[in-house]
């Protein structure tokens, strides 16, 4: 049978098949993890599409370009604040003379507001470190993250700008088209909650960011990125202006991390500076390590995993332990670091270009072989 | 220190009156403090192969690198087709013709042949023009044409000079630069790569080269400068200076 398919069907057929059936897949997700595992899930699928894009724009900045940046999750900062601030009643209860209501801006309004002013972060972060390489320029974004995340943790007197360690909270849902999605919908008889409706708005996000990532990996300037990672010098020497192209991807990359923060907001209806820690921007780049760098299906694959890993330890392990100790022994927190140690480790060793990394790296690493 | 000109052996004729492409005078560069090149003069004809010999540390791949624009130098003035290029940024120089071939030859590595070579066309926007230029590069460098959709860095290290080269050509350029492009090459390879040289200079391309081989640079190029030190202490005819003594002594082993 699969034999007569292939021979009705012309590659091309096939691909666009597949696509489908994967599309179909991926729309009906919700339902089918809502019924196997609970609603719970959902909202943890939904936090996976949230890393899924700040890996993809870190993918820009480490995949293509080639420069490493440890403080990524600085620009995720950002783009939660922006909206935090907007979009609550926090402004209000700081400045009640100023702002007696609060701002309360739509979000569509901020989002694309939050997404430039974090692209100004990348390039304020890139035009220092234009120099650096290597473990000079990882230092220097390390030192960037943190100084993010200690403003936001201070930035309460003598202005109160982000009310500190508290954070912000009861920040406004998203809408969409007046509906806001933290609500229950019917729609044709069925059933969308809040959780869902989230799903398919974060879906869309993440294939615009992936749209707009598959074209600059083929465009004109993502060649000239590829070249700078290579070999910098050569790349001058070709007529690419170095500092605008690596300008462009801190910027770039940073705009994909402000989307995703102003959507986190939105979700979570509360920020604080304990999500932006320095391991945030560690998870978020090994999940383009890990996944295949400068590879689209391989970060996917690999934000995917170390997203929902954690989620799974947490829901296997405690009650794994309970069964044959009678008592939890490890928590699954320290469990979570090792393993992920541990997984970092074996596929380093054994596959170094990542879990699905991209045809040309691949090529790479079959000639190395070869050639010993 | 002063420039000496080995006198002509043969019967002197008349400067050619050649338009010179590239002038360079009194051209410093450092590197915080510490002054690579120390003032120099030399010029290069249209169309005319020179070479610029000297052993290692004498400041030949900072002129290069001067000259492309990746370093700003000190002092001095660079003139080109009638323009200062000291102010002009790098990536500029390329769009006005002048192509490097950088030392260790740079490839992008993890790029395949045809998309290195596409790189070297980046600065221009004539497509039609670059696929002709793409199939020129192959004719020239028939060896590159198996390798089209390797990776750039699993080529041999001859094959990786040609790969630069042609990538270099492919901005079409007036002024090629060449940086040790016989540096870690077996013997037949230099042979090979040389005789490219010669070919591409014969189609009235002008032609910096930067050698430490000395005899090869000198058999291949019409004029030579030898630097030392950061400065130029000889020039003249290549056929001149290769019958020298000095040059023989320093240089060509005896």
């Amino acid at each position: 049978m699969p034999n007569v398919l292939k021979s009705i069907l012309t590659h091309g057929h096939r691909q666009r098949l597949l696509f489908c059936l994967l599309l179909v897949a991926v729309l009906l997700l919700p339902f089918a993890t809502d019924a196997l595992l609970g609603r719970g899930w959902v909202r943890i699928v939904d936090f996976a599409m949230l890393y899924i894009m700040l890996a993809l724009g870190l993918n820009i900045v480490v995949g293509y370009a080639g420069l490493l940046d440890l403080g990524y999750i600085a620009f995720f900062a950002v783009g939660a604040y922006c909206y935090a601030l907007t979009g609550s009643p926090h402004l209000a209860m700081a400045y009640p003379l100023l702002f007696p209501d609060g701002l309360h801006l739509s979000f569509w309004i901020v989002l694309p507001l939050a997404a430039l002013l974090a692209g100004g972060f990348g390039v304020l972060l890139g035009a220092p470190t234009l120099r650096l390489r290597g473990d000079y320029l990882a230092i220097v974004t390390l030192g960037f993250g943190e100084i993010i995340r200690i403003f936001m943790n201070n930035l309460n007197a003598p202005v109160n700008f982000t009310n500190g360690p508290q954070g912000i909270s009861r920040i406004d849902p998203i809408s969409v088209a007046g509906v806001s999605l933290n609500s229950t919908q019917q729609v044709m008889g069925i059933t969308l909650p809040s959780v869902h409706l989230y799903f398919y708005l974060f879906l869309a996000f993440t294939l615009l960011v992936v749209f707009v990532s598959s074209r600059l990996e083929k465009s004109r300037i993502g060649r000239a990125w590829m070249a700078i990672r290579e070999d910098e010098i050569a790349a001058s020497a070709m007529g690419i202006n170095t500092r605008n192209l690596k300008l462009l991807a801190f910027a770039m990359g940073a705009m994909f991390g402000g989307v995703s923060g102003t959507l986190f907001a939105g979700f979570q209806g509360f920020v604080s500076p304990e999500s932006f820690s320095l391991m945030e921007s560690v998870m978020v780049l090994c999940m383009v390590v890990l996944g295949g760098m400068g590879h689209i299906y391989g970060v996917i694959l690999g934000g995917l995993l170390l997203a929902l890993l954690p989620e799974v330890l947490r829901h296997s392990v405690v009650p794994l332990q309970q069964a044959l100790f009678g008592k939890t022994l490890i928590d699954p927190e320290s469990l979570r670091m090792l393993l992920f140690g541990v997984a970092l480790i074996v596929v380093m060793l054994y596959r170094p270009a990542g879990l699905w990394p991209s045809r040309v790296r691949r090529r790479e690493l079959e000639s190395d072989e070869v050639a010993r | 220190m002063k420039c000496a000109t080995i006198p002509a052996s043969s019967p002197p004729i008349l400067e050619r009156r050649v338009n010179k492409l590239l002038e360079i005078s009194g051209l410093e560069v450092g590197y915080g403090g510490i002054h690579a090149v120390k003032g120099i003069d030399f010029h290069i004809g249209q169309g005319e192969l020179v070479a610029l010999i000297g052993s290692n540390g004498a400041g030949k791949t900072t002129t290069l690198k001067a000259l492309a624009g990746l370093i700003a130098p000190v002092g001095g003035q660079i003139d080109y087709d009638g323009r200062v290029l000291n102010a002009v940024p790098a990536h500029q120089r390329v769009s006005m013709g002048i192509a490097l071939v950088p030392e260790g030859r740079g490839v992008f590595a993890r790029l395949t042949v045809a998309e290195n070579l596409l790189m070297g066309a980046y600065s221009r926007r004539d497509h039609a023009a670059i696929d002709d230029d793409l199939a020129r590069m192959y004719a020239l460098f028939p060896r590159l044409v198996e390798r089209r959709d390797q990776l750039a860095g699993t080529l041999s290290g001859g094959e990786q000079q040609m790969l630069a080269m042609a990538r270099a050509l492919m901005s079409r350029p007036r002024l090629l630069m060449l940086d040790e492009p016989s540096m870690g090459l077996a013997p037949l390879m230099v042979k090979k790569i040389f005789e490219t040289i010669r070919e591409v200079a014969a189609q009235g391309m002008s032609i910096l080269l930067v050698e430490q081989n000395a005899r090869l640079a000198l058999q291949v190029s019409s004029r030579s400068y030898v630097m030392e030190g950061g400065s130029i202490t000889l020039s003249g005819a290549s056929a001149d200076l290769l019958g020298s003594d000095a040059v023989q002594r320093a240089y060509l082993g005896g």
